[in-house]
């Protein structure tokens, strides 16, 4: 048996030692960057899984945690220790964060084109436009490789080591830090493409969005820290004493118990991080960014952070509570942001038409699912769904990202331009693009929680059981209306996507992708399909007496038995059997006769207001923009620019310029230039007419010198002999 | 025996005369030969106050001093005519007043 705790620490470190070779040396050549980065992934990979397997083989971290750490900061008489901690959430974690990693890791390679000639057109900040090659006499054109390919793969690995040290921290600060170079490489990946003015847009709006919710973050954190002392997970949770200060001893703040505040606070970086309500807004025009971002950060890993904060302080949140007993704050506002957010952008995703933003506020939605659970105690559930669903939604985004890379492919070979995102112009994708096509089914089916065989059903389906047994009966039926709309878009995407016939020329001259991009595909649509098996609840009819119910009893181990929910019943089940497959069949049936492109949806023909509400976002975006960007601007402008800094203090400065300059002139005219020039000038004139002078005596003929020297020696021998002559008589 | 001064008004004489031609000559061999006159009034000096004064206690110190200024006066005479050829073959002429590089 070897020690495990060194190969823990060095989890996050081989992405980052790729970032900073390909930042330094491998830049200028695509191979050598994809080499390195999928190196540093792969190290990551399998360190991971020796951990995750060691983690959940007998004396694993079910019974106790591994976790190690070290002195870190001085501060004052103590350290602040940093380290890390595998418990069984961390365990999980790392499945599928390495996983889900090393897949987009491998797609990115084929996304990016590499191998591909290098169009002419191609600028580095701008799509690749595709190029042109002249084979046997006949111009093809073909797609071009991302100009900025090292780049992408620079910034990709320094998210994976953000995200790896995010999971095996075993400290909130640690834990801060990896979710604060998330959110830069988020930034940087959104804008990835930042000669498109969207793009940058987009990237900004990312990362001032969910600033305001790291800085509540930031809060709760110095909170936790000047009332315990420390920001170590296990120091705080496992400790009774720190507990009970915590629920005992009231804030300064509405009342709450310090539990309640630092609870509510931490969540607010949840609340930005995983995109919930009212902060959901950033996460759809993240969709700008290349599609395996879209994958990795903005539906796997990234957004799963948010939720794995909240799941890694559910312990205080939900301190105090036990089955049964009214919800804490913190739980009671997870539960009450996570269903309506849930609800809200599943109504949103009803109708929207670019392939990419219906999968975002599927991914928004589906987090509000988890946030919710968690809101109602339902810890095991909400982990469970976080897994499954990085799975499929990863799953999801690179199949649209096949589907959109097809559908370039044909809009090259047609030569005419169309928007390669839109739905609407896709169609009958299933026979040209087949591996794309099942892979995808299986993560949709997934998604809309298809009974028995997908994963996304077992985990929905404890979320649901969870909410009726715990009595939570108006967020059950949301989460389940939730499903239902879930399943219903789903099946309007797959229908207007891939079935039918194809309705535009670039849909029937799109073709399959490598396989450097479909085997990902598959494999990631395994793990889609299977992992719920893991998790099938004893309680199930007829399979449950056959399961192990391993997740359950292996996540579950983390918590108290008094808060696990003992109560089972059938109602959830059957209706979670009901909305999915009623919602893909409606889905089905409203488009599967959806013919041309420029047809009004049909949803529109029906409901004409409600959906153009739900095409614009209920206008979200735009009330953000007028109540807080507007203000804001105006302040920023005319307040702040205008009068604070233009006037006072540009004025005060050109003021107290002029003062200087009217005394530097005042000085000069009265002191430098006649005393000081004065001085120096007169000495150098001086100096010059003694010389002018004295020259004349240097004729430069000794005959003369000697002259002078004869007679200078006479005269002085007179006086020295005249005084000698009155010396001797006045002696004498 | 001859008083002391006559020798003394020689001596006196025999410079004047080399100062003369030292200020007044134009050829700079004539000035070398005025200061050979004040050299060789120097040393009847030297000589006439070591007869009169300093040989009847059998001292030898005035030789010695004519003698070191014999040796000087020839190592001058060496130095300066070839410092006086050189000029020459320079400035194709003797004349002092013409070596005047060294004027302000």
């Amino acid at each position: 048996m070897f020690n495990i705790h060194p190969l823990i620490w060095l989890i996050p470190l081989p992405p980052l030692l790729g970032f900073l070779l390909i930042v330094l040396f491998t830049r200028r050549s695509h191979r050598a960057s994809h080499s390195v980065a999928l190196a540093g992934a792969g190290l990551s990979f399998v360190g991971s899984m020796v951990v995750f397997i060691k983690a959940v083989t007998a004396g694993g971290v079910a019974d106790s945690s591994f976790a190690a750490s070290i002195n870190w900061l001085p501060t004052g008489a103590s350290w602040l220790r940093i380290g890390v901690l595998v418990d069984p959430l961390t365990a999980v974690m790392l499945f599928f964060v390495a996983w889900t990693v090393l897949m987009i890791f491998i797609y990115s390679i084929g996304y990016h084109n590499f191998g591909q000639p290098i169009g002419k057109q191609d600028r580095p900040g701008l799509p690749p436009q595709g190029a042109e090659i002249t084979e046997a006499g006949k111009i093809h054109r073909v797609p071009s490789v991302e100009p900025m390919y090292a780049r992408f793969f620079a910034l990709l690995s320094l998210f994976a080591f953000a995200m790896y040290l995010l999971v095996v921290s075993d400290n909130l600060l640690t834990l801060y830090i990896g979710w604060e170079i998330m959110g830069f490489c988020s930034y940087f990946l959104i804008g990835f493409w930042y000669g498109k003015e969207s793009a940058r847009k987009a990237g900004i709006k990312a990362f001032i969005t969910t600033r305001i919710g790291d800085v509540f973050m930031l809060l709760g954190m110095v909170a936790l820290y000047s009332v315990t002392g420390t920001l170590n997970f296990h120091e705080i949770f496992s400790n009774p004493e720190t507990m009970t200060l915590l629920t005992s001893t009231l804030s300064p703040v509405l009342g709450l118990n310090w539990a309640g505040l630092i609870g509510l606070l931490l969540f607010c970086g949840t609340i930005g991080k995983s995109a919930q309500f009212p902060l959901h807004v950033w996460l759809p025009d993240a969709m700008e960014g290349p599609t395996p971002v879209s994958a990795m950060i903005h539906a796997a890993t990234m957004v799963s952070a948010g939720v794995y904060l909240s799941a890694r302080m559910f312990p205080l949140m939900s301190a105090g509570w036990h089955h049964g007993a009214p919800l804490t704050v913190p739980m009671m506002a997870m539960a009450l942001i996570g269903g309506f957010t849930a609800l809200f952008t599943s109504t949103i995703a009803l109708a929207q038409n670019d392939i990419k933003r219906v999968l975002a506020y599927s991914t928004i939605s589906q987090l509000g699912y988890m946030i919710a659970a968690l809101g109602i105690g339902a810890f095991t559930a909400a982990v469970f769904h976080l897994v499954t669903h990085a799975f499929f939604k990863a799953l999801l985004f690179l199949g649209s990202g096949s589907v959109i890379h097809g559908m370039e492919h044909g809009a090259l070979h047609t030569g005419r331009h169309i928007d390669a995102q839109d739905m609407r112009h896709m169609g009958g994708l299933r026979k040209k693009m087949p591996v794309t096509f099942w892979t995808f089914l299986a993560g949709g089916l997934a998604l809309s929680g298809f009974p028995l065989i997908t994963a996304g059903f077992w985990s929905k389906d404890e979320i649901l059981s969870g909410a009726f047994g715990g009595g939570h009966l108006a967020l059950f039926i949301v989460l389940a209306v939730t499903a239902l709309l879930t399943a219903f878009y789903t099946a309007r995407q797959i229908t207007l996507v891939f079935l039918s016939k194809p309705r535009s020329d670039a849909a029937a001259y799109a073709h399959e992708t490598k396989p450097v991009m479909t085997v990902p595909l598959v494999v990631l649509a395994l793990f889609a399909v299977t992992f719920g098996w893991v998790g099938i609840p004893h309680a199930f009819p007829g399979l449950g007496a056959i399961s192990p119910a391993w997740f359950q009893s292996f996540v579950g181990s983390m918590l108290s038995p008094g808060s696990v929910s003992e109560v089972h019943s059938n109602i959830p089940l059957v209706v979670s059997i009901l909305v999915s497959l009623g919602g893909l069949l409606l889905g089905w049936l409203v488009y599967r006769g959806y013919e041309s492109a420029l047809e009004p949806d049909p949803l529109q023909k029906r409901f004409g207001g409600v959906f153009r509400l739900l095409e614009h976002k209920y206008w979200i975006d735009e009330l953000y923009q007028k109540v807080v960007i507007n203000p804001l601007l105006w302040l920023a402008d005319r307040v702040i620019y205008q009068f604070i800094d233009l006037r006072l203090i540009d004025g005060f400065l050109h003021g107290l310029a002029a003062a200087g300059v009217w005394l530097g002139n005042l000085l000069r005219s009265k002191f430098d230039l006649p005393v000081v020039n004065g001085a120096g000038d007169n000495l150098a004139g001086g100096t010059r007419g003694l010389g002018a002078f004295l020259r004349r005596l240097q004729t430069g003929r000794v005959q003369q010198y000697l002259a002078i020297a004869v007679a200078c020696t006479a005269v002085a021998a007179l006086i020295i002999l005249s005084y000698l002559a009155k010396a001797q008589a006045g002696s004498g | 025996m001859i008083p002391l001064y006559w020798f003394l008004v020689l001596s006196a004489f025999l410079f004047s005369l080399g100062l003369f031609a030292v200020i007044t000559r134009r050829n700079t061999i004539a000035i070398l030969m005025g200061i050979e006159l004040m050299l060789n009034a120097a040393n009847i000096n030297l000589l006439s106050f070591w007869r009169y004064l300093h040989a009847p206690r059998g001292d030898m110190d005035g030789l010695i001093f004519a003698l070191i200024v014999f040796v000087v006066a020839a190592a001058e005479v060496a130095v300066g005519l070839g410092l006086i050829v050189s000029a020459y073959r320079r400035r194709r002429t003797v004349v002092a007043n013409e070596l005047d590089l060294l004027k302000g």
